[in-house]
């Protein structure tokens, strides 16, 4: 592997090169995914049936906590991206663990929060307007589990093997996808819950 | 036994049956053959954990190859059935299963996978690149595709078929109508072997963009290869859209959600959207590799340079980009407005001008030059005025008004074969002849080709011409019997009697393959059709890292330029090279995905939990593996080059 100086550890080989940029290109795909269940939740929204409607069921705590969680875990990423151009492994790491963390707490709520749903008899088979519900938010809460797990495996080979070029570009590869889940909260925060509770 | 029931086939006939026992007799003897002349380790060393494009290709091709068969076997099947008035051949039943089957294998299990094959083998020799740039994710999308085709084929004896029509439009293929697990298959097939062709997407746009030799820049990219990005392009951005609509009628069907059902708030309408945003663009994703193909082929006999070679780009872009805004030309009488069916009229016409803009170049390629009549430019001159009837027929049906009349009827299915076909199918026949000696070293026979071509040619004439008539007679499509007195009878026949010279002509390929495998020559240059682009620059065979040294483009026929004018291609000089390893978990963890699939069909969730946590457990284990792929040292590179060299 040729390992270029003058560009940090994750850009550094010609493979890390193209592993970021088609990971941006991956990220690409997943916009038009999220943006193809956002479709389908708008033109369901009404579908309501006999179920409850969002107005009915959102409610302000459990937003906020995912909300605070979630940005701020975006924001430790960040400082753990930045601790690892500085070559501190054991700050990254840090952050990293933070981010989980914070992730995990995300998760908790929203289960916390579907458990509730189906409590008031919103289940996802009620009415269309809650299968697509359910699944927007499902399929970003099963893109944080993902990252949990992800996450975790990329804290292991920092540990073990060090801030390798292979190690810090799995590293930044899950800071980039971390912040693209956070950019999509804040979609579902603005045009599911708000637009729903107003 | 009630178990057991589940699996068997609801609608059994005696052709069920007996495909049952050749597929039976038929593994049996590939074990067993396998197993006699010592070839498991052979096959799995070189072919089953292989990350080489041009194995990768190749298998592709192969199992696209296989699928042409399947799905006209089915075509054979409909055309017989229909050939007289009150046949009794197949029951309704059946045909819907056959043309739903047909259509399925032919678009995603046929055309793509063999556009895919040629890409793999040609685009990274068009750009002057050792491989591609994810070689391992490019074997996880071969396996994903293969596994996700077996899985739909396995639904013809495990279960049941799907009948609800290639597009699947709710509510037929809800639960309600359609019972059987035929149309999960549909759902769930198709979500695996899309998953892989996603991942090609990205690896080749990675590849073109990132890849290319020194010197070529993306206007000096040989026409193929824009094509093929291009295409990428779609891929990435539609087939995310396949993924949602598909995930959501497993949920739909498997989970009693509320998507597509008519009542509590559903909506089937928005399943026809999802399904054609999609899909419109696909029919893009299987035609434009063909034009570059096609601009490639022509531009080769014809001695001459692509004529407008920027408009080519450009009305490339231009089509990609209108092929994501005419979905609802699939369904102007579902009942949108005069407005939304008056913008979708529009756009879709629109389309005729960028492809008008591409017939003109290649005619003006043509208009001046020595033509040589090969195989490839055979198939390449028949498309221009076989694609052109197809095209203004599209045109005709884009205009909303008279959709209304002859919408579903024949006439439909002819004006779409008469574009997928010469389109994409000689397409692809005519790239598989061109580039069949790079890939295995030899030509194949230009008299039997010759022979095939001909019976293709008048046969898909002969078979989709009537439909044109019977269609504005008003014979509807998906229709398995008609009475006497509608007089569609002898056209009927007509079409199946071509059907059967297209038959004879693509079994005539078959035979081809065999014929030169024994008998041609072995001794041919590594540039056998005097040809224009790079992968005509390295050796016949290809040896595994592509090109011994970089080469050097500066014109977008570098290779053309460097036999006529003496451009330098190979300047550098010979070092080693890095090349990935090969990989078992690309293939296991397919198999696992088939497991998945099929557990998910038949609602067995714990086997499908367990396939999950194994696939998962084969991607964990990519992650912690340390492989950085090993080194060709330089004299093993010049000795093989010596050796190369030495055999012409
Ligand atoms: C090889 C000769 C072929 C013959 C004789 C043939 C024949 C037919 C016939 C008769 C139908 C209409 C069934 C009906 O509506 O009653 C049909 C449908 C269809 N064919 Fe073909 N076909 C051939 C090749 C192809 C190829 C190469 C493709 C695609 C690349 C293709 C794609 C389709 C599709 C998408 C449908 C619509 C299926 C549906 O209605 O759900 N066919 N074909
Ligand atoms: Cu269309």
């Amino acid at each position: 592997m040729k390992i270029d100086n003058s560009l940090p550890l994750e850009y550094s080989t010609e493979e890390n090169r193209l592993k970021i940029f088609g990971f941006w290109i991956f990220l690409g795909a997943e916009i038009a995914l999220f943006a193809t269940l956002f479709a389908t939740y708008f033109v369901l929204v009404d579908g309501t049936g006999n179920g409850p409607t969002g107005e009915h069921l959102f409610k302000v705590p459990t937003l906020m906590f995912q909300t605070i969680f979630l940005l701020t875990s975006s924001f430790t990423i960040g400082l753990g991206i930045n601790a690892m151009r500085l070559g501190r492994q054991k700050a990254t790491i840090g952050f990293f663990i933070i981010t989980l963390i914070l992730g995990l707490g995300f998760l908790g709520v929203e289960i916390y929060e579907f458990v509730e749903y189906v409590h008031e008899g919103a289940t996802i088979q009620t009415s269309a307007f809650l299968s697509s519900l359910f699944t927007l938010l499902g399929t970003h809460g099963a893109h944080v589990t993902l990252g949990l797990f992800w996450g975790t495996f990329i804290i292991l080979q920092i540990k073990k093997r060090g801030m390798t070029p292979q190690t810090t570009n799995k590293a930044f590869i899950f800071s980039l996808y971390w912040h693209f889940l956070d950019v999509v909260w804040i979609f579902i925060f603005s045009f599911v819950y708000l637009k729903g509770m107003m | 036994m009630d178990y057991f029931d589940r699996f068997a086939v609801p609608h059994p006939s005696p052709a069920i049956y007996a495909s049952m026992v050749a597929i039976g007799l038929t593994m049996i003897a590939v074990v067993a053959g396998i197993t006699y002349f010592k070839k498991w380790g052979y096959l799995w060393r070189e072919w089953l954990t292989t990350v080489d494009h041009k194995r990768i290709g190749i298998m592709y091709i192969l199992a696209a190859l296989l699928m042409l068969f399947r799905g006209g076997v089915d075509a054979l099947m409909m055309r017989a059935q229909t050939a007289i008035p009150d046949n009794g051949l197949l029951d309704g039943q059946h045909y819907n299963e056959v043309f739903t089957t047909h259509g399925v294998v032919m678009i995603l299990f046929m055309a793509m996978p063999f556009i895919i094959g040629l890409m793999n083998i040609v685009t990274p020799l068009q750009v002057g690149a050792r491989d591609v740039a994810f070689p391992r994710l490019n074997a996880v999308s071969f396996w994903l595709f293969f596994m996700g085709a077996m899985l739909f084929n396995i639904s013809f004896v495990v279960g049941g078929s799907p009948d609800a029509g290639w597009t699947s439009y709710f509510p037929l293929a809800g639960n309600d109508f359609s019972e059987s697990v035929g149309s999960n298959y549909y759902a769930i097939s198709l979500q695996i072997a899309g998953i892989g062709t996603l991942m090609t997407g990205i690896n080749f746009i990675v590849t073109i963009l990132k890849m290319r030799a020194p010197g070529m820049t993306l206007m000096k990219m040989p026409m193929f290869t824009w094509s093929i990005l291009i295409t990428n392009f779609i891929i990435v951005f539609a087939f995310p859209v396949l993924t949602v609509a598909l995930a959501l009628m497993t949920m739909d069907r498997l989970f009693g959600t509320q998507f597509f059902t008519m009542a509590n708030g559903g909506s089937d309408m928005l399943w026809a959207n999802l399904f054609w945003v999609w899909g419109h663009p696909e029919v893009y994703i299987v035609i434009l590799p063909a034009f570059g193909i096609y601009s490639e082929i022509i531009s080769t006999f014809a001695r001459r340079n692509l004529y407008g070679y920027n408009s080519m780009v450009i009305s490339m872009v231009a089509i990609s980009t209108l092929s994501f805004i005419v979905w609802a030309h699939h369904f102007y009488t579902m009942g949108h407005g005069a407005m939304v069916n008056g913008i979708f009229s529009i756009t879709t016409m629109a389309i005729a001008v960028p492809t008008g803009v591409k017939i003109f170049n290649w005619l003006f390629t043509l208009w001046k030059g020595k033509i040589v009549f090969t195989v490839p430019m055979l198939y390449s001159l028949a498309f221009i005025p076989i694609f052109t009837l197809g095209g203004v027929t599209g045109v005709m049906l884009a205009m909303a008004s008279a959709d209304y009349q002859y919408h579903n009827t024949m006439f439909l299915v002819a004006h779409f074969h008469y574009v997928l076909i010469p389109g994409t199918v000689f397409a692809v026949l005519a790239g598989f002849t061109y580039w069949w000696p790079k890939m295995f070293g030899f030509m194949l026979s230009e008299k039997i080709g010759k022979w095939s071509f001909w019976f293709i040619i008048i046969g898909f004439n002969v078979t989709f011409f009537p439909m044109f008539i019977t269609g504005l007679d008003g014979q509807a499509r998906r229709m398995y019997t008609y009475s006497e007195s509608t007089g569609y009878g002898p056209l009927n026949m007509l079409s199946f009697v071509g059907a059967i010279g297209l038959a004879i002509g693509f079994a005539l390929i078959v035979y081809n393959i065999y014929w030169s495998t024994r008998y041609a020559s072995r001794n041919i240059s590594n540039d056998p059709w005097d040809a224009r682009s790079l992968e005509w620059a390295t050796h016949t065979p290809i040896p595994e890292y592509n090109f011994a040294v970089v080469p050097t483009v500066d014109s977008t026929e570098a290779f053309w330029d460097s036999k006529k004018k003496g451009f330098k291609l190979f300047g550098g000089k010979v070092e080693k090279i890095h090349m990935p390893n090969n990989s078992g978990v690309p293939f296991i963890m397919s198999c696992i995905f088939f497991v998945w699939g099929f557990a998910l069909v038949f609602s067995m969730w714990i086997i499908a939990i367990i396939a999950t946590i194994g696939i998962f457990a084969c991607m964990i284990h990519r992650s912690f593996e340390k492989d950085h792929g090993r080194y060709i040292s330089v004299e093993e590179i010049e000795e093989t080059e010596n050796k190369l060299r030495g055999a012409k």
